[in-house]
């Protein structure tokens, strides 16, 4: 569905896109993780043809890009990081007018109104005005609005970034129905969790290059050990200094708190039982700690 | 970077007209009551202690040109305020491009239709002729091509400073530089030949002159000096500003 080859992109002789290749199978959803800077946004910008890349080749929905961007993006929804929904419109008429730019007829797009409705959540809002919509209601909305042409292929740029805990679960929620209902999705995300939830592959992308990619499952099993105690507490760094590097297999102390990956926990929860001021969270190493071991820890500004 | 001809600028020209048709009333009760206050106020006011200008009442050689500075002003606004709001605060044109349209589309939806809205306030400056008795018959109405052209010409050169603006701010600069002392320069309000000739030869380079003696010319069914030269130049300043804008946006949007 999608295939990208050798991509690369310089902004004023900066490379931020350096060698990207990776491709998405049909109804596959593929989450594309990085801190910012990364060159997330780019290499999808170039993959719906609305940046020139340098070099590199793109074929989205089959169709090769730049050259067939305008086509390609035909058959492709677009889900964006910053809400562009028009505030002059209705709900209703947000989703029949964009459905216009496509070249979708009124008609059409009537017929098609009442499931993207449903698929929003928002039945009862199609002629509310778009300032009495919560953030949740206008990511939904703009989801929607990404469906109107019936796209064999979705992109998202973030979708639940500041969103509250309830609406990024109804956000899951329709993407999963999405996939389940045979679209392909290519989403960005900063959430390790959501890209864990719902994707089927990840790559992970660190200054403008793609420095790992398999499934959340596979990259926590080959990246990493199977298990983080996160201990914390007065006395940490002299117990991180003296004991912890016997009994864990890594260990990273940031701040007040020392990250023990290991794959035996019990004798590192043992050995603080008897230092009362230390306190341990012991749990399964997650994607988030790939992502951590892989990128750094060093804030990206 | 610009596309071939076609028609999907049409929908952008349909999402504006849709947006605008919300605001209809307040919209077409200004249009009106905005040339009647000048014609009136300035026009009978101002023309009551003034001597024939150019050989006519000082009302009907205000009024003619009163009909281009509307459409300067409408096309202006709309190309520079709206028109950068969609591009930069609402992101509505970004919307746009995830869509199979182009910057072209775009830019030539933007430009049609300011042009389009600055023709109704030309209209509306040309009925408001009528209800003062100023203008009689079917031959005014010839104005109103030319009335279209202007506002290309300056939602063409108002859609290059949208696509150069950082912020609103900006366009304080063309309004102080270049708007402003065409209004003055032009023929609108006073003929030209009170002016320096220096003066002149700056104007006569401009668009609005050329506007303002052939929308004179026509309403009062006077004969023009040089009509065919006014049409090309502000055919030439149409076509030229529209295509640097869409080369403009194109850069700003598909960096």
């Amino acid at each position: 569905m999608l295939q990208v080859r050798g991509l690369r992109k310089s902004y004023a002789g900066t490379e931020v896109v350096r060698g990207v290749a990776f491709s998405v199978a049909a109804g596959e959803c593929y989450g594309l993780l990085g801190p910012n800077g990364a060159g997330k946004t780019t290499t999808l910008r170039c993959c719906l043809g609305l940046t020139a890349s340098d070099a590199g080749e793109i074929r989205l929905a089959g169709l090769p890009v730049p050259e067939a961007a305008r086509q390609a993006r035909a058959r492709t929804g677009v889900c964006p990081q910053f809400d562009n929904l028009d505030p002059d419109f209705t709900v209703a008429e947000n989703l029949i007018i964009y459905g216009r730019y496509f070249g979708i007829a009124r008609r059409t797009m009537q017929e098609r109104l009442p499931r993207l409705l449903e698929f929003a959540g928002l039945e009862d809002k199609a002629g509310a005005r778009l300032d009495t919509l919560s953030g949740g209601m206008k990511r939904r909305l703009t989801l929607a609005r990404a469906l109107v042409n019936d796209p064999q292929i979705v992109f998202l740029d973030e979708p639940t970034t500041g969103l509250d805990p309830q609406a990024r679960h109804l956000i899951w929620n329709r993407l999963k129905s999405l996939t389940s209902s045979g679209r392909t999705l290519i989403l960005t995300t900063h959430f390790m969790d959501e890209a864990e939830r719902l994707c089927d592959r990840v790559g992970i992308m660190d200054r403008g290059a793609l420095i790992a990619e398999d499934s959340p499952r596979q990259l926590i099993q080959s990246q990493i050990e199977p298990h983080v105690v996160e201990v914390y507490g007065e006395g940490v760094q002299d117990w991180a200094r003296d004991t912890a590097p016997g009994l864990a297999q890594r260990l990273e102390v940031t701040g007040e708190t020392a990250f023990c990956y290991c794959r035996d926990p019990a004798p590192l929860l043992e050995s603080i039982q008897d230092r009362g001021a230390l306190r341990a969270l012991s749990r399964a190493a997650n994607l988030e700690d790939v992502f951590i071991k892989l990128t750094g820890r060093d804030i990206r500004d | 970077m610009i596309d071939r001809l076609n028609l999907r600028f049409l929908h952008v020209v349909s999402r504006n007209f849709l947006v605008w048709r919300k605001l209809v009333f307040a919209s077409l009760v200004g249009n009106l009551a905005d040339p009647l206050i000048y014609l009136v106020g300035l026009g009978f006011g101002l023309g009551a202690f003034m001597p024939p200008v150019a050989g006519m009442r000082y009302v009907d050689y205000l009024a003619a040109g009163m009909i281009c500075y509307s459409a300067m002003n409408s096309a202006t606004f709309e190309a520079l305020y709206s028109a950068f709001s969609r591009l930069k605060i609402q992101r509505t044109w970004e919307g746009i491009l995830h869509a199979p349209m182009t910057t072209t589309d775009v830019v030539a939806g933007e430009w049609v239709w300011a042009a389009l809205k600055s023709t109704l306030s030309g209209a509306a400056m040309l009925l408001a002729m009528y209800l003062l008795g100023i203008v009689h018959g079917w031959h005014p109405l010839t104005v109103l091509p030319v009335v279209l052209l202007i506002g290309l010409c300056f939602a063409g050169l108002g859609l290059v400073m949208t696509a150069v603006a950082k912020s609103y701010d900006f366009f304080i600069f063309y309004f102080t530089l270049l708007i402003t002392p065409m209004m003055f320069l032009s023929g609108v309000f006073y003929p030209r030949n009170a002016l320096p000739e220096l003066v002149q030869d700056i104007a006569a380079a401009l668009p609005l002159a050329h506007g303002a003696d052939l929308a004179r010319g026509l309403t009062l069914g006077l004969p023009m000096a040089h009509p065919v030269r006014d049409l090309l130049v502000l055919v030439g300043y149409a076509l030229g500003s529209v295509l640097l804008a869409i080369r403009l946006i194109g850069r700003r949007l598909l960096k």
